[in-house]
């Protein structure tokens, strides 16, 4: 074992020879003595010598600056992630070793940090939902919601969820992958094609005594908000089956906690809350719930305080485990464990340094941007916008005049730089037509330019 | 040795206990030509859905910012001292990882944007997989999966249909040892199957003759974890798969362990179908707290369509995500994968290369023999396989001479400055303490970890232990009044 590594403190024919010697082993084959020839690799791994950090970081960096992403392109795009602005004190503390190289705080009084800071990210959550209870995170949304239709199965025992049409398409494909072993009637619920939103007569009709819940996002996939939650809350409840609604967290700036409608899970992502779009991940799946009865069924961590055993002084420590798969194991209620703990402190972080007057407006400085654009971009001949005649919030559908194609406006865009108007499924009935996202990251500047883009490419 | 720690211990107020009325920490701009253009941006909002007020802090910029730099420094980490935690693979992560993963080509890219718009990105991607194949001895794998878990989630949801497209409907029991990670049983109940337990002997391992007893015609396959949880390399892992092969059967590795084996031996050699990795744990990228992770899974060639998708492939005009398997389980995250950890992980195989990656485990199986040499072995007895070598971590029980438990001393290291090794896992040993040392600790660190555990076990004899921990931020917590919480968050 030649050379030395600045990864490998021990790579040292000394040291190795004379850990050997404690050990009793006469060689490192020794210590691998015991895997059985017929499994051994007996050649080396075909993969490229190692490279130094300097030559490593060169390749790497150079192949992601050729990215066409924000600051060179504009990004228009959303979906479920959405290009928002991250406070440097954001990036700053969760830039803190002391967070990122820890893990799971299984030793709570070496882990007070890290706990206190999930516990304060499951507050703030439960509070700006109107919940009652909050895990300390899932992966994204779509698992989240996934997670949420399994739960309603377990909890009601009932074999039919139904799902609005309108949500996210890759939510729904989630929601299937994770349902499949259940063997689960899943039921589409349609939505009105001039509004945008949930056929709500449709809704009522449909949850009888079989259903398990009732899953609708909003705003919802189209970007329109769903003004009648109300009666399809009541309706399920009256039904005793679990209402989960999907929401995009930095809504609730100018929107009505879904709690406030008695909502019974509430799922959603809260990578707009100080995460990078990262081309998909990490970002923080949201689970909360109505109340501790619920929370005795859901998965995921939960944070509690506590005191220390001298009732000295307030502490934290992860609580109610024996729902997890390391205590419960087959029984458990999610085989769930790592989780995204670090984007958890990053959106508390980020709900702390907005406060009460910063995130309000940041919703409106949102919801002003977008309804900007679509008014701009409602000046382009032949364009339909928004498509849908709902309210809405950042996002809103585009619709194209005939003869476009939605793909190649898409691609043609993204070549001028201008990362915008993602492709509308033929299911949603809109024709061709893109998906558009306007955030507090925009300027009226930029929103021109996408509309003089927007007229070249069409 | 004198403990050398004292934790930083703020009694640092909560958020609401500090906000003031008026304070603002960040303030969104409006851009001006807008705000005058858009009058009253409420009444965008249907009164049916307009917000009661907002229930949030309020607090200056550099209130926050003292607030989290406190906490973080209650928090004890890798960058700080040893983290054994057995089964973690506490390793460093090397600091060049985060730089890279800071660009804007990563952190700003869009997963629904382009594929011809992000072709570096996805080149890695395409390597990474690639390297994982090599390593694993796996046909192809899918990135997408976004923690161990969710990568066991996929292998068994795969199985399941694998072999409901073959006719096998009525195969659904998956076998699965008794030293186990917890999460195996529940990923596999989670698939719609049942949990056959397979007992392991004396000395800790699963034996082929047992697992030919318990395979029926019902066995769709089993969960397997080489090393196993006790460090063992699990000798009858070929017998093993055969067995389960013979019985229709097919076998998942399960990855967690994948630390002592880079360039010795592979899942795809020993008989296995389908494999996770914890990018996390082998491939270095940070724990953070809890997570991210990734989980990436790979397959044999019979199940390659079946990957859950997207799936980075390649074809004449370059890298692109296939949605389109044909026998795909599906999606299982919404957006491609944790890519910011697969990137960080590509960077570490790039720093190690072959014979790095070789030298990795060769070292990380050191240390773990060494340090469990290092035990005083009255106090911290092995329960199995007392002449087996052991792999990249050990396991002793604190039910030796000692009249203590496992937690004592595990609550009693942490005022050293080194964090504990996992308790009570694996199961199957009584007062069981699971140390994985990992290739990067120096030996000295090593030593110290032996004389501190050593020291411990001779003040549990005399006495003289106390209290502990008295040198972390706070004492031993209340666990009891933990266990029964009346509320999840802060009231107001």
């Amino acid at each position: 074992m030649p050379g030395s590594h600045p990864l490998l403190p021990n790579l040292d024919d000394e040291i190795v020879s004379m850990m050997l010697e404690r050990i009793g082993a006469r060689s490192i084959d020794e210590l691998f003595s015991d895997i059985p020839e017929n499994v051994r690799l007996n050649r080396g791994l075909r993969i490229p010598p190692g490279q130094p950090e300097s030559t490593v970081r060169r390749d790497l960096s150079s192949r992601l600056a050729t990215g066409r992403t924000p600051p060179s392109s504009l990004c228009f795009l959303g979906g479920g992630v959405w290009p928002h602005y991250i406070p440097a004190v954001v990036e700053s503390i969760v830039s803190r070793q002391e967070f990122y190289t820890s893990y799971t705080p299984y030793q709570p009084e070496i882990s007070q940090g890290m706990l206190q800071g999930l516990f304060e990210y499951q507050s703030l959550m439960s509070d700006l939902l109107g919940m009652e209870a909050c895990n300390s995170s899932m992966y994204d949304w779509a698992s989240a919601a996934a997670e949420a239709a399994r739960m309603a199965v377990r909890v009601t025992g009932r074999r039919k969820f139904l799902v609005a049409e309108n949500i996210a398409p890759h939510t729904l494909e989630v929601i299937r992958s994770y349902v499949e072993p259940l063997n689960l009637e899943l039921e589409s619920v349609p939505f009105d094609h001039s509004t945008g939103r949930v056929d709500v007569d449709r809704a009522l009709s449909l949850i009888d005594q079989d259903v398990a819940g009732i899953y609708l996002e909003n705003p919802n996939y189209l970007g329109v908000l769903e003004e009648e939650i109300g009666e399809v809350v009541e309706e399920i409840h009256r039904k005793k089956g679990l209402a989960v609604v999907g929401v995009d967290p930095v809504s609730m700036s100018l929107l009505r906690a879904p709690g406030d409608f008695g909502v019974d899970i509430v799922v959603g992502e809260g990578q707009p809350l100080g995460i990078p779009m990262n081309y998909g991940g990490p970002h923080l799946g949201i689970f909360a719930v109505r109340d501790l009865k619920l929370a005795r069924s859901m998965p995921g961590r939960l944070i509690g305080a506590t005191t220390t055993k001298d009732s000295s002084k307030r502490a934290f420590s992860m609580v109610l485990q024996t729902r997890e798969q390391h205590i419960r194991r087959e029984s458990a209620t999610s085989n769930i464990c790592t989780n995204q703990s670090l984007m958890a402190i990053a959106a508390s972080a980020y709900l702390a340094l907005l406060g009460k007057s910063g995130f309000r407006k940041l919703g409106e400085v949102i919801i002003s941007n977008s309804h900007y654009a679509v008014k701009r971009l409602a000046k382009i001949k032949g364009l339909s916008v928004p498509a849908y005649g709902g309210s809405f919030f950042k996002e809103f559908v585009v619709g194209y005049p005939r003869g476009t194609n939605a793909t190649s406006v898409y691609r043609k865009l993204a070549k001028i730089g201008f990362l915008a108007g993602y492709p509308l499924d033929a299911k949603f009935g809109a024709g061709q037509a893109g998906l558009y996202c306007v955030t507090e990251v925009h300027t009226a500047e930029d929103i021109e330019s996408l509309a003089e883009a927007i007229e070249e490419v069409l | 040795m004198p403990p050398k720690f004292r934790q930083a211990r703020w009694d640092e107020p909560l958020l609401k206990e500090m906000s003031r009325r008026g304070r603002v920490g960040f303030l969104p701009p409006l851009d001006p030509k807008i705000g005058k253009s858009v009058r009253d941006p409420g009444r965008f909002v249907p009164d049916s859905l307009k917000t009661k007020g907002l229930k949030l802090p309020e607090l200056s910029e550099l209130q926050v910012l003292r607030h989290f730099n406190r906490l973080s420094q209650m928090n004890f980490s890798v960058e700080l001292g040893m983290y054994p935690l057995g089964s973690c693979t506490m390793k460093y992560n090397p600091k060049v990882s985060e730089m890279i993963s800071s660009a804007d080509g990563l952190r700003q890219a869009h997963p629904l944007q382009p594929e011809e718009t992000v072709q570096g990105l996805l080149s890695i991607f395409y390597e990474l997989s690639e390297t994982l194949s090599e390593v694993t001895g796996m046909n192809r794998f899918s990135l997408s999966t976004a923690a161990g878990a969710q990568g066991e989630f996929a292998g068994v949801l795969m199985i399941r249909k694998f072999l409901r497209d073959a006719g096998f409907s009525d195969k659904d029991e998956i076998l699965v040892p008794d030293s186990a990670h917890g999460s195996n049983p529940a990923s596999a109940v989670m698939a719609g199957f049942k949990v056959v337990k397979v007992p392991s002997d004396e000395s800790g391992l699963v034996r082929a003759k047992t697992v030919e007893r318990l395979v029926t015609r019902r066995t769709a396959g089993m969960m397997f974890t080489v090393p196993n949880t006790l460090g063992l390399f699990e000798s009858e892992v070929a017998e093993v798969c055969r067995a389960v092969h013979e019985g229709g059967g097919l076998m998942y590795y399960d990855g967690a362990n994948m630390n002592a084996l880079l360039g010795k031996a592979r899942p795809g050699d020993m008989g296995f179908d389908v494999v996770h990795l914890n990018l996390h744990k082998t491939f270095a990228t940070p724990h953070g707290g809890g997570g991210p992770g990734a989980g990436p899974v790979g397959v044999v060639k019979k199940l390659r369509d079946y990957l859950p998708v997207p799936v980075v492939s390649r074809n004449s005009r370059g890298y692109y995500l296939d949605s389109k398997l044909p026998h795909s389980i599906g999606r299982l995250k919404g957006h491609v994968g944790n890519s910011a950890v697969l990137v960080r992980a590509y960077a570490y195989t790039q720093l190690l290369g072959a014979e790095g990656l070789n030298n990795v485990s060769t070292l990380a199986v050191l240390a773990a023999n060494y340090l469990w040499k290092l035990l005083d072995p009255g106090a911290y007895p092995v329960t199995h396989g007392k002449d087996l070598r052991r792999k990249h971590e050990a396991v002793v029980s604190a039910k030796g001479e000692l009249p203590g438990t496992a937690m004592k001393v595990a609550k009693a290291i942490l005022d050293y400055g080194m964090h504990s090794p996992t308790v009570y896992f694996p199961l199957i040993v009584n007062e069981a303490l699971m140390i994985e040392p990992t290739e990067s600790e120096p030996v000295e660190v090593l030593e110290e970890y032996a004389s501190a555990m050593n020291e411990i076990a001779l003040r549990v004899r005399d006495g003289s232990l106390g209290d502990v921990p008295t040198n972390t931020s706070v004492g031993k917590i209340d666990e009891v009044k933990a266990s029964h919480p009346t509320t999840l968050k802060v009231k107001w």
